[in-house]
């Protein structure tokens, strides 16, 4: 099959950095082609030199044989090259028609309507996507949204589609539907680069797979050629994956319990109604849901940051249901939020003050008024060390580290109090492998410690990994909980829909 | 061969780098003004010399130019304050008109005396500015409203404030109807040194620099304030009381300014008049963006522009170049030091067509 895109010997530098190697490989027509590596080894660079964001400091592009150079997203977009991003590019306050409508080029002042319309119809019904062309996209699922960002490649008439992680939001029946569309694709001619850290989803989609590593291409495999374990040692080569232990038997003490619970957000539609739980010390209780179930309001009343409409809170028996998110803090509850880099650090701040932007007020850290800078030095250092944290040179802003870096400056400050209950908000999301055991390491150390956790997630295989229970939460109410060791994926698939157990 | 640029993101330079970018946006900007001191028929190297030496070249110069860069430093420490927050103080103006107008009551009509005098204007000066800003800032916490018209058109109501006053209840009565206040006692004014208008206010502005520097940067409140204007949300999700902050920090802001109207009616003027500050609140804002986190680049930036304007008002007096000069001659200091900012952080690289097989 000839080859669509080559790519040979790219290297691409910052100040500073070299963000890719030497990286070489080539996607045919009709193929669906995996990329996967850890987070830094140079995936999303990689993937702006081919969408032409960046230009590369040497090596070549080959598009169809021809020696190709991007100036521009314009001039790969033009061959087209597109690519649905992890964070969407949509007009929330507009339509689906309308947002469609700005991806597409040359429409004329005058545009026919109608046409257009059927068009994207068309394009719909193809692939029997459930969207309605009048809604705003704001009503939309996460899910709902990427269609749109598909269909405008389709319309665009893309032949190579790139999708970054497009799985990570999705539920499993959401992700079976995708793949369906996407071998569909592939028939049509189309060739998909897939970027994924399940392997899973690796091992159903993927025709061939090219491994990165620390901005290298390491090797392309053919289907067949590869498993789940092979994929795995290759990707993270000599880094050692943290091991860890599921915790001890839990007690059936109640540390945390939630009462009819109900939360309106400010479209004034319940995001959680009649909502209970209880969860028991030393336990990992996994919230399994589909996207916009509630889940976000369940973590954010429990730390304080919504107000809550009706029901009560108790921790250790104590309502707290109205405390601020400080209170709640005190009181021992620890948040990991879904949003690493809008909520969880403040950017233009170092390490060491991100690590202490919720106890900056402890006497541990300060002289009176002012700050005790030996002292938050030193935190640093202690926390630095015990999590792994691969930290930049001292006094750098936080946002320069990579996200699985992030999300352990957040797991570090969050756990350094020794809080009572964690509540994470899908905290594997986005990391590389080694990242993510690590961050369930963290969690199952800290069960065996007595830290009870509500662990929020939507890949299921993360919850039946880690989690004690599992409760399943529909349109903000508790459908029930499972026990992970007996339940089927079918099962919890079926409650997530709305469908109480018998 | 066509030409193309790509702007690329640079590294951080240090210290230096940004030192030199501004020496060289300041001589590009001296350049381009050339052209207008041509245009006006005067020799740009003789005027560019007349400014020096004006500001700088004697001991008189140097004296009034840090008369001059006094009420600077303070009304831009305190716009400087607010933008750590993201939070835009305009009305520094009408700050500083109100801290002169409670100085000036208690230097007139409190009945305070003695050494107590300068203390209770300071104390009453930094409150009058800061409950003026708090308005704002009150606004701003409780219901979002835009501190940027807020304080700006507050100025106005400053200022006509004080001309009410001067023009009425206060006006000095046997100062042959002048809209002036009478004059102040000797314990309601600053000393005066090396037999200059130099006055204890340069000393004050430079105690408040130290003041705010340790505050923003060493005090777990400059810490919140740093951590609030760099990502609220962040802020708010670690338990940070972002409204109470936004309060607190505007009032700060306005009370520092307030300060500034205390120096010059205690130290300049030593008595309340219309047009006390020049615009001072207005260059504030040039001030606290160009020195951006540093109250040390405060000082700095607030004495180069001091030098500006003692040296262009002796173009005024030894050209009869229009005042207006002046005013375009920081026009194009600033546009050229807000371009550097691009080059700072950016740089163009040429596009190099590789041709290869």
């Amino acid at each position: 099959m000839p080859d669509l895109l080559q790519l040979t010997h790219i290297r691409k530098t910052f100040p500073g950095v070299v963000a890719l190697d030497d990286v070489s490989f080539s996607i045919s027509a009709g193929e669906i082609h995996t990329l996967l590596g850890e987070n830094g080894a140079g995936k999303s660079t990689l993937m702006n030199v081919l969408t032409g964001f960046y230009a590369p400091d040497c090596g070549s592009l080959q598009f169809e044989g021809q020696a190709v150079h991007f100036s521009s997203p314009r001039d790969s977009l033009a061959l087209g090259i597109g690519m649905v991003h992890q964070h969407f590019m949509l007009v929330a306050a507009h339509s689906v028609f309308e947002n469609i409508l700005i991806a597409l080029q040359g429409i004329p002042l005058l545009f026919p309507r109608q046409q257009l319309r059927t068009r994207i119809q068309q394009t719909i019904e193809e692939f029997s996507l459930d969207l309605e062309l009048d809604t705003p996209v704001w009503k939309l699922s996460i899910g709902a949204q990427q269609w749109i960002e598909l269909i405008k490649l389709l319309m665009r008439d893309c032949r190579l589609l790139i999708l970054d992680e497009p799985t990570a939001v999705l539920t499993p029946q959401e992700t079976d539907k995708l793949f369906s569309v996407l071998q569909r694709l592939k028939q049509q001619g189309k060739s998909i680069i897939f970027i994924s850290h399940k392997m899973r989803e690796v091992m159903e989609i993927s025709d061939r797979v090219t491994i990165l590593k620390k901005g290298c291409s390491i090797t392309t495999l053919e289907q067949g050629d590869f498993d789940q374990h092979k994929l795995a040692t290759l990707m993270i080569g000599s880094d050692r994956i943290p091991e860890w232990q599921k915790s001890l038997p839990f007690s059936d003490e109640i540390v945390l319990e939630i009462e009819n619970l109900a939360v309106r957000n400010d479209r004034g539609l319940a995001d959680l109604d009649n909502f209970s739980l209880q969860l028991k010390k030393g336990e990992i209780l996994g919230i399994a849901g589909i996207a916009g179930n509630g889940q976000k309001a369940l973590a954010e009343a429990l730390t304080g940051l919504v107000r809550v409409d009706s029901g009560r809170v108790l921790a250790a028996g104590v309502d707290i249901t109205r405390s601020c998110a400080r209170n709640s803090y005190i009181a021992g509850i620890a948040h990991i939020p879904e949003d690493r880099k809008a909520i969880g650090i403040v950017p233009d701040l170092t390490l060491d003050e991100n690590l202490i932007l919720k106890n900056f007020r402890t006497k541990r850290f300060r002289h009176g008024i002012f700050q005790n800078r030996s002292a938050i030095r030193k935190n640093a250092a202690e926390k630095i060390d015990q999590f792994a944290i691969k930290a930049g040179p001292q006094g750098s802003p936080v946002r320069l580290l990579s996200g699985g870096n992030i999300q352990k400056v957040i797991i570090a400050r969050e756990l350094s109090e020794q809080p009572a209950v964690l509540v994470a908000l899908y905290p594997t999301r986005g990391l590389d492998i080694g990242s993510a055991e690590y961050v369930h390491k963290v969690i199952a150390d800290g069960a065996s410690r007595g830290m009870s956790t509500i662990m929020i997630s939507e890949d299921l295989d993360e919850l039946y990994k880690i989690c004690d229970r599992i409760a399943v939460i529909f349109r903000g109410r508790l459908i029930g909980y499972v026990d992970p060791t007996n339940a089927s994926r079918e099962q919890i698939g079926l409650m997530m829909s709305g469908e109480v157990p018998a | 061969m066509n030409l193309q640029f790509r702007v690329e993101k640079r590294e951080q330079g240090g210290p230096l780098f940004r030192i030199l970018a501004i020496i060289a946006s300041i001589l590009i900007a001296l350049f381009v003004a050339g052209f207008l001191l041509l245009a006006a028929g005067v020799d740009p190297a003789a005027a560019y010399l007349e400014i020096l030496r004006e500001a700088l070249g004697s001991s008189y110069g140097i004296s009034e130019t840090l008369v001059k860069t006094t009420p600077l430093i303070i009304t831009g420490l305190a716009v400087s304050v607010a933008f750590r927050m993201q939070i835009w103080n305009i009305g520094a103006e009408g700050q500083l008109y109100m801290g002169a107008c409670a100085a000036t009551w208690v230097a007139l009509f409190s009945g305070v005396q003695g050494s107590l005098t300068l203390p209770a204007m300071f104390v009453a000066a930094f409150i009058a500015g800061g409950l003026w800003a708090s308005v704002a800032g009150l606004l701003r916490a409780r219901w979002q409203v835009n501190e940027v018209i807020v304080t700006l058109l507050m100025n106005y109501i400053a200022i006509l404030l004080t001309d009410y006053l001067i023009f009425g209840p206060w006006k000095n009565p046997d100062g042959f109807n002048f809209p002036i206040t009478a004059q102040f006692s000797q314990a309601a004014r600053f000393s005066e040194y090396f037999d200059s208008r130099l006055h204890s206010g340069f000393f004050l502005a430079l105690f408040c620099a130290l003041a705010i520097y340790l505050l923003m940067e060493r005090t777990i409140w400059g810490f919140q304030v740093k951590a609030i204007g760099s990502n609220p949300a962040a802020a708010r999700y670690a338990g940070m009381k972002t409204g109470l902050a936004i309060f607190l920090v505007l009032t700060l802001s306005g009370a520092i300014a307030g300060i500034a109207g205390f120096s010059e009616v205690a130290g300049l003027q030593h008595r309340l008049q219309h047009g006390l500050a020049p615009g001072y609140g207005y260059t504030a804002i040039i001030i606290a963006w160009l020195a951006r986190r540093s109250a040390l680049g405060v000082v700095i930036v607030s004495f180069l522009l001091g030098v500006l304007l003692v040296g262009g008002d002796s173009l005024q007096l030894s050209w009869q170049l229009p005042v207006a000069f002046a005013y375009a001659f920081q026009g194009l200091i600033l546009f050229f030091l807000l371009a550097s900012d691009f080059f700072i952080n950016f740089r163009l690289r040429r596009i190099t067509e590789e041709t290869d097989g």
